[in-house]
């Protein structure tokens, strides 16, 4: 990075080829569904509000897998805090203090996944897949049915929920000759905060800089005077919290909890950060390649959707697809950075 | 100090683990049908019961759980080998599972059918395509962690959300339903045995002879255990971590027929969901080290059985299916952080001092 010049190695082009591939994508939705509405501002809004919750959790596992670590419990950990916010407001409890008590939770079952991972050595798949059982479970132990909260249950919430943030500029015309103007919902400017926040955080922290350095050599780094195990912990702590913070914006689109809510979200959120360029052995990746990762997801799914003849399941295919060409990709750079070294 | 060295002995065993878990699964199930006024031991007996689709078959709460928790039994062989070798897990089996259930009724029914009672290809053609699609997804996974040395779980993780999707398409969004009886022979009862606890018996019996009777399972422990050093010695590491993940996928095929044999229709989104999870845990419950190296194959399928049995006893209990996951997560936890380096040095620690103690 001397005299401000990017320096073009593996990570740079591995993040330059995610960002193209989304212009790629989205200009080629565009081109092909333009007469279907594709081109307004508004598709690329919604694909923003249906995903508020996968960036703020995506960001979080960025952050675990930066430490050489990984975190399957998301998905039901959402599910969990939806089910707890459900269930909570019908019980009268108000929006805020079940927020507060969610966020709670979160950061009490991240140390409690990070005491596991961190000080006891064991392998983080095998504590968050436990994680994930345990979330998955409470969640039926909480309520079986499917709770939604509506505006009589809670209108605070509620509020929050339909809450239209309107953009100034792109808006059009409608057939009917109405104006309609593109909006997003409060949980994309939570998410976009958490976004920004993360990447200062990983940038020009003591705590983020340390991340990469466990994550990139965890001998090393003990050497140099940081408390890995702490670390450690601390990430899994962080990666809960933001899930939870998630959790609340995936709550505010969907006004309501279930058992089967978020199955393999976890999948899409690890499937975002490979895409935008994290390594899954630690050390390299930031949360604005992630992002970008997290934008490719909802463009595929917004494609199908657009389409309507095409099966559900093309969107996860093709995730499945594009993960396998980037974790081949990333293997291959790995190998000529080993080549080069001898 | 005579019964000291014994108890040693035993908790040196390498069934120690899984067998303890088994018998504690026992108790409770005693105590809560002594608790209950009906007979103690009424989780042990077997009868023999008539009835109008098998004729006459054993019945009893373990013939159950020796026939419920057979996928899971054959999947854990694979994942131990795969375990073992490239001290990963294979998180894909369950989707693979479904995938390969969906093929073989997709070739049994012909694409697009939704319902048949007869079959369009022979039996044996849709039965070895299945297998043939579990040792492809199996080469597939292989070739990516061995030869382009990628960690397992990612790897593996492509085919975790690919391939029920893919299993969905070839049965064109739909449930295929194969109503044929020499279809759904797989999941029903041979004479008055249940027919998928044959299968597993005979699938452990073939796996265990290989891996006795040629070096085999030498060098997969070898290989885990370092596969530098193996390959210096002369090994080809690469390819056997690659013949591991083949014989996952094989077994993930046949664990994936029998279970929609049982219900005779390929449900892509339910087969095997979840299971790839049960298959981890009882190679974790076997006694077998996570990390790789050694391992103890009749240690993974007591570990499945036992999964089997916590899950039909919870169901005893009363607890739901969709609460269950909680207890597992408990048990889980409990077995790995028993085997972590500080609580052992920890417990090592304390015995020490208590010798210290006796000696004084």
């Amino acid at each position: 990075m001397k005299n401000g010049k990017v320096r073009l190695n593996g990570h740079t082009i591995l993040l330059l080829i995610t960002i193209a591939l989304f212009v790629v994508l989205y200009a080629s939705g565009c081109i092909v569904y333009g007469s279907k509405g594709f081109t307004h501002l508004q598709t690329f809004c919604n694909i923003l509000i249906t995903n508020a919750g996968l960036i703020c959790v995506a960001c979080g596992l960025t952050c675990v897998m930066l430490t050489a670590g990984i975190d399957i419990s998301v998905g039901a950990l959402i599910a969990m805090d939806c089910m707890m916010l459900a269930v909570g407001m019908q019980k009268g409890i108000g929006a805020v203090p079940m927020i507060i008590l969610v966020l709670i939770v979160g950061v009490v079952f991240g140390a409690f996944q990070g005491y596991l991972v961190g000080y006891l050595g064991i392998q983080p798949f095998i504590v968050t897949m436990a994680g994930m059982f345990f979330c998955r479970g409470m969640t039926a132990v909480i309520c079986t049915d499917q709770v939604s909260i509506t505006e009589k249950i809670n209108p605070t919430f509620y509020k929050w929920a339909n809450t239209k943030v309107v953009i100034p500029f792109g808006g059009y015309v409608n057939n009917k000759g109405k104006y309609l103007a593109p909006y997003v919902r409060p949980g994309v400017i939570v998410a976009l905060l958490v976004l920004v926040v993360i990447f200062i955080m990983l940038r020009n922290t003591k705590f983020g800089r340390s991340l990469y350095a466990v994550g990139g050599n965890a001998q090393s780094a003990t050497m140099m005077g940081l408390n890995v195990k702490m670390i450690r912990m601390k990430a899994h702590i962080l990666s809960s919290v933001l899930c939870s913070i998630g959790g609340i914006c995936y709550c505010l689109n969907t006004m309501a909890g279930s058992v089967s809510q978020a199955t393999g979200l976890e999948m899409d959120a690890i499937s975002s950060a490979v895409i935008g360029g994290t390594l899954l052995t630690g050390g390299v990746g930031n949360v604005f390649g992630t992002f970008f990762g997290v934008l490719i997801n909802g463009t595929i799914s917004s494609i199908v959707k657009t389409n309507g003849k095409l099966a559900s399941s093309w969107p996860n295919i093709l995730t499945a697809a594009l993960l396998f060409v980037f974790i081949v990709i990333q293997s291959a750079f790995a190998a000529i950075r080993e080549r080069s070294k001898k | 100090m005579k019964p000291n060295l014994s108890w040693k002995k035993i908790k040196g065993w390498s069934l120690f683990l899984p067998v303890v878990a088994l018998l504690l699964v026992m108790m409770v199930n005693i105590v809560y049908d002594a608790v209950n006024g009906n007979n103690p031991l009424s989780f042990f007996v077997i009868t023999l019961q008539q009835t109008t689709s098998n004729g006459t078959i054993l019945y009893g709460r373990i013939i159950d759980i020796l026939n419920r928790g057979s996928e899971a039994a054959i999947l854990a062989i694979g994942m131990t080998l795969v375990v073992s070798s490239s001290a990963g897990t294979d998180i894909s089996v369950g989707s693979v599972m479904s995938l390969c259930a969906s093929f073989c009724c997709m070739l049994l029914a012909g694409y697009g059918v939704s319902s048949t009672t007869t079959l369009a290809v022979p039996l044996i053609v849709g039965v070895l395509g299945g297998l043939l699609m579990g040792a492809v997804c199996g080469m597939f996974n292989g070739t990516l962690v061995a030869y382009f040395r990628i960690q397992p779980m990612v790897a593996t993780l492509i085919l975790f959300s690919a391939a029920r999707a893919i299993g969905l398409l070839l049965c064109n969004d739909l449930i295929v339903y194969v109503r044929n009886p020499s279809y759904a022979a797989f999941g029903a009862f041979m004479g008055i045995f249940p027919t998928p606890f044959v299968i597993t018996a005979i699938c452990v019996a073939i796996t265990m002879v290989i891996l006795k009777k040629s070096a085999l399972g030498m060098y997969i422990q070898s290989v885990g255990i370092n596969d530098k050093a193996s390959r210096i010695a002369g090994l080809n590491s690469k390819r056997i971590i690659f013949l591991t993940y083949v014989i996952c996928g094989l077994f993930a095929g046949i664990a994936g027929i029998v279970n929609s044999s049982r219900i005779t229709s390929a449900d892509s989104n339910n087969i095997g969901l979840y299971l790839e999870m049960d298959a981890i845990l009882a190679v974790a419950l076997g006694g077998n080290s996570l990390g790789g190296g050694k391992f103890n194959l009749a240690g993974s399928i007591i570990g499945a059985y036992t999964i089997q049995a916590i899950t039909t006893t919870l169901y005893a209990l009363g607890v739901s299916a969709a609460q269950a996951p909680v207890f597992k997560a408990v048990i889980v936890i409990l077995i790995v952080a028993i085997q972590s380096e500080p609580v052992r040095n920890f417990f090592k620690k304390q015995s020490a001092a208590k010798h210290v103690k006796g000696v004084a």
